[in-house]
């Protein structure tokens, strides 16, 4: 057999911010060209830094990149193109109001004579890619009036424009369904059997498994696995992504009588500021002791309904009691009173102040009670020794209790967020998307910790779109599809694939309420 | 034909027209406005570069008779002209540079630079002139009026082409009404249209797409600068013939509020800009009329806020009835 030639190489690079954040550092590995490589790690292992010095976002600091051989120094993502480069960003980087074809072609236009847009070549350069992708898309319809994933095929139709043979794709499969995710995955296939060099990034074992021909594990911006898809079994795979063997998954609930529900949500709707309506008759019931998770793909209600419960917005129809009191309509606080704990899907924004210390961010929640206030005033002290104990208690990385939180990696800052919510042991906790972006051994941690609220008699709705983690933890499923709940099932009684096609609208006609 | 008529029609012809000269000004600024919005960083500093392209106008043309005593004297409107382009758009690349290369906030670096050309005009005209107020004492120039020619004598319509003493508009009314038309195809049809769009509306996809962002972003600055000097110099040169201390009078500002009250978008700024001329106009008949001169200024700023409100109040309505419209779907069946 004879060496493919080398792609990518990076050669002990390392990136180093200016505010002195060591990102990457000594990282050295290859991708030989036409393979599919993996680089897996947990949120702030240095990935996403990878790609961005691949791209020309960013410039290394020490070390070298090559590109098919040759040396890279990217001053901007312009070099990068010129030297064949493409990058699928995770959060997709199109213009809205813009066309497909406007977008493709952004940056390298087909032009008419006096600097004008040539929008015929342009819809006709789109079609082209289109017939030797195989990625479905129309030309001329506008990118905001697109579902994620046919976004998503536009950034790669945008890369194949440029003519790029090597192709990053940052997490891209944290914003599809299952069915997006196998078109997506053949899609990837299919380029790098044309050819093309793939470096994805991913979180997740068996999309490893399934896509990457080898992997690349980064720790803290090191390195600390390499293997080549062939030479190691799913075991050891494992064990190299995480750095220790798995925790077994968490027991699922003993079957036994059904309690009297604890929480009734009927008929919730909400129709927004345009007239749209985002939820409508959305009910069900949870009873203590048990994980309601709610499958979809993202943007078809999950958010509306946290907020919701959450008490950050008000129902249009409906309502939603915990122990026979209503609890939505009324504020955010009311709903804490009443034990309804939230943790929030986007952690940066409304999880978390991330430039506010760890202290001050558990604070938030409890700030007003004793013993954390008292006269008004809040004991600092208090404060401290408890923000130590739950950094002890939940193994948070950090350099101590006044570290900024907006500094800790993805699975740490969750982990604190998790622990503030349960803190004062909530009859009802709503979990968004509790381990987007978080490594698999602190997903593990966190699944720990929601299944021991679980037992303690704690009510819990899951929405999450990791369909592994809804299956593993639920005791029941409900699907929601343009603000409907559409499907409902025993967590036993459906695979991931149901799921995937009730999720996408595919499914049978709704089966009615079996919540009642 | 009727004579009620045609006084009628010639006196909204006068008003008509006098709204033109009104809104050119604000025109020239709220097109740069636009542009500089469109490309993600909008030029607070309008006011500042009109101030200092009318200065540099008026004092150039007024200075060139004794740096060049020979040249014919139709060159010297023009060399004024050039100047006044050449200093308003030298300021708005001096908010560039802040922004963009030193990291300013571009609000609070407009507001400053603003401040910066309110004074430095006034202390330089009063170096030059020994008048602190205008510079009546220097033999200024203006630049040319278009008149066209054989309608003087036309009811209505040669009020409303040539002016109601059938002198013409001035040519910078004219390069207004072309620039609107020219910047809409332009922002519409060309690469650098999409280009400077795409950047004010994702700057990141734009760079992700290898745009040269920061190149762009000082084209639209630059841009913006170069359309407010001509309101400037069209101030100095045109509207009057003379520099007076503060002579934009906020017509900066009222530019920035047409660019957000014409939704962003060429035609909208347009309108916006003429319904501040026409306040304006307004405002001046009122003056003629013993109307409190402290009521008169107050006019163009309340219609202006007038006019936020009321689109603001449409919007708001709007949004209303489509929430009721929403919420009636949900409870039937």
């Amino acid at each position: 057999m004879t060496v493919a030639p080398l792609a990518i190489a990076l050669e002990d690079v390392e990136k180093r911010y200016p505010n002195g954040t060591l990102a990457n550092s000594g990282v050295s590995f290859t991708v030989a060209a036409g393979e599919i490589h993996a680089l897996v790690g947990e949120n702030g292992a240095g990935k996403s830094t990878v790609m961005k010095m691949l791209y020309g976002l960013e410039r290394p600091t020490a070390g070298a990149l090559r590109i098919h051989g040759l040396l890279a120094d990217f001053r901007h993502p312009g070099d990068a193109i010129a030297a064949g480069v493409g990058l699928v960003a995770q959060h997709l980087n199109l213009v809205p109001s813009l066309t497909v074809a406007e977008n493709v072609v952004l940056g390298h236009e087909p032009r008419k004579p006096g600097g004008r847009l040539d929008r015929v070549a342009a819809a006709a350069r789109v079609r082209e890619l289109v017939g030797q992708s195989g990625l479905a898309v129309d030309p001329a319809a506008t990118v905001a009036s697109l579902p994620v994933g046919v976004r998503q095929r536009v950034e790669i139709l945008k890369v194949l424009h440029r003519g790029a043979r090597i192709i990053l794709l940052d997490e891209p499969t944290a914003v599809l369904t299952p069915p997006e995710t196998a078109t997506l995955f053949a899609t990837l296939r299919h380029l790098a059997a044309a050819g093309h060099t793939v470096l994805v990034i991913t979180h997740k074992l068996d999309e490893v498994k399934a896509l990457a021909g080898g992997v690349t594990v980064l720790c803290q911006g090191r390195v600390t696995g390499n293997a080549r898809m062939a030479d190691v079994n799913e075991g050891t795979l494992a064990r190299l992504m995480v750095g220790r063997d798995l925790p077994p998954p968490p027991p699922r609930r003993p079957a036994g009588a059904r309690l009297a529900p604890r929480v009734i949500a009927r008929d919730l709707g909400y129709v927004d500021g345009d007239g749209a309506i985002r939820l409508r008759d959305v009910g069900f019931e949870v009873a203590p002791g048990e994980i309601l998770g709610i499958a979809g793909v993202e943007g078809n209600g999950q958010d509306v309904l946290a907020r919701l419960l959450s008490g950050a917005a008000v129902p249009t129809t409906g309502d939603a009691r915990l122990d026979g009191r209503v609890f939505t309509g009324l504020s955010p606080r009311a709903a804490r009173s009443l034990g309804v704990a939230v943790v929030t899907e986007d952690r940066l924004h409304d999880g978390a102040a991330p430039t506010l210390s760890i202290v001050d961010n558990l604070l938030a929640t409890r700030y007003a009670q004793p013993p954390l206030s008292r006269r008004g005033l809040i004991d600092r002290g208090t404060a401290r020794r408890w923000a130590e104990a739950v950094i002890a208690g939940f193994d948070v990385r950090a350099t101590g209790p006044h570290q900024p939180i907006g500094a800790l990696s993805g699975g740490n800052m969750q982990k604190l967020i998790l622990a503030r919510e349960i803190a004062d042991a909530p009859a009802f906790l709503v979990a968004s998307q509790p381990t987007r972006g978080v490594d698999i051994a602190a997903a593990a941690a966190l699944h720990t910790r929601l299944v021991a609220l679980r037992d303690q008699g704690a009510a819990i709705l899951l929405i999450s779109a990791d369909l592994d983690e809804l299956l593993v933890l639920s005791d029941r499923i409900a699907v929601l599809y343009r603000g409907r709940i559409v499907a409902r099932f025993e967590a036993g009684a459906v695979d991931a694939r149901t799921l995937g096609l009730h999720m996408t609208g595919l499914g049978p006609e709704p089966k009615g309420g079996d919540h009642d | 034909m009727n004579l009620d008529l045609v006084a009628t029609g010639t006196a909204a012809a006068v008003v008509a027209a006098a709204t033109l000269r009104a809104a050119t000004p604000i025109l020239f600024a709220s097109l740069g406005g636009l542009i500089s919005e469109l490309a993600g960083c909008i030029n607070v500093a309008l006011e500042g570069v009109m101030l200092v392209a009318a200065f540099a106008g008026v004092i150039t043309s007024a200075y060139s008779t004794l740096w060049f005593p020979d040249a014919p004297l139709w060159l010297h409107p023009w060399l004024g002209c050039a100047a006044g382009l050449l200093a308003g758009t030298a300021l708005a690349g001096l908010l560039a540079v802040f922004h963009l290369e030193l990291g300013a906030d571009l609000i609070v670096a407009g507001i400053g630079l603003n401040i910066l050309a309110q004074g430095l005009t006034v202390l330089l005209m009063a170096h030059l002139t020994g008048d602190k107020g205008s510079t009546a004492s220097l033999a200024s120039f203006a630049l040319p009026s278009l008149r066209w020619p054989g309608i003087g004598a036309v009811p209505v319509l040669g009020v409303l082409l040539n002016g109601d003493e059938d002198t013409g508009h001035n040519v910078l009314v004219y390069v207004a009404m072309a620039a609107t038309g020219l910047i809409a195809w332009a922002l519409r049809h060309t690469v650098f249209g999409l280009r400077l769009r795409a950047t004010g509306e994702n700057a990141e996809a734009a760079l992700a797409a290898g745009l040269p962002v920061r190149r762009l972003r000082y084209a639209g600055l630059l841009l913006s600068g170069l359309l407010a000097s001509g309101g400037g110099v069209f101030l100095g040169m045109g509207y009057l013939t003379l520099f007076q201390a503060d002579m934009a009078a906020g017509r900066g500002y009222l530019a920035l509020a047409a660019v957000f009250l014409g939704g962003r978008r060429p035609l909208g700024t347009v309108v916006a800009a003429l319904v501040f001329g026409a306040a304006s106009v307004t405002a001046a008949r009122l003056g003629q009329l013993a109307v409190p001169a402290e009521v008169v200024f107050m006019i163009p700023p309340l219609v202006t806020i007038a006019a936020l409100v009321l689109v603001k109040q449409h919007q708001r309505l709007a949004t209303r009835r489509r929430a009721a419209a929403g919420r009636a779907a949900l409870l039937s069946p």
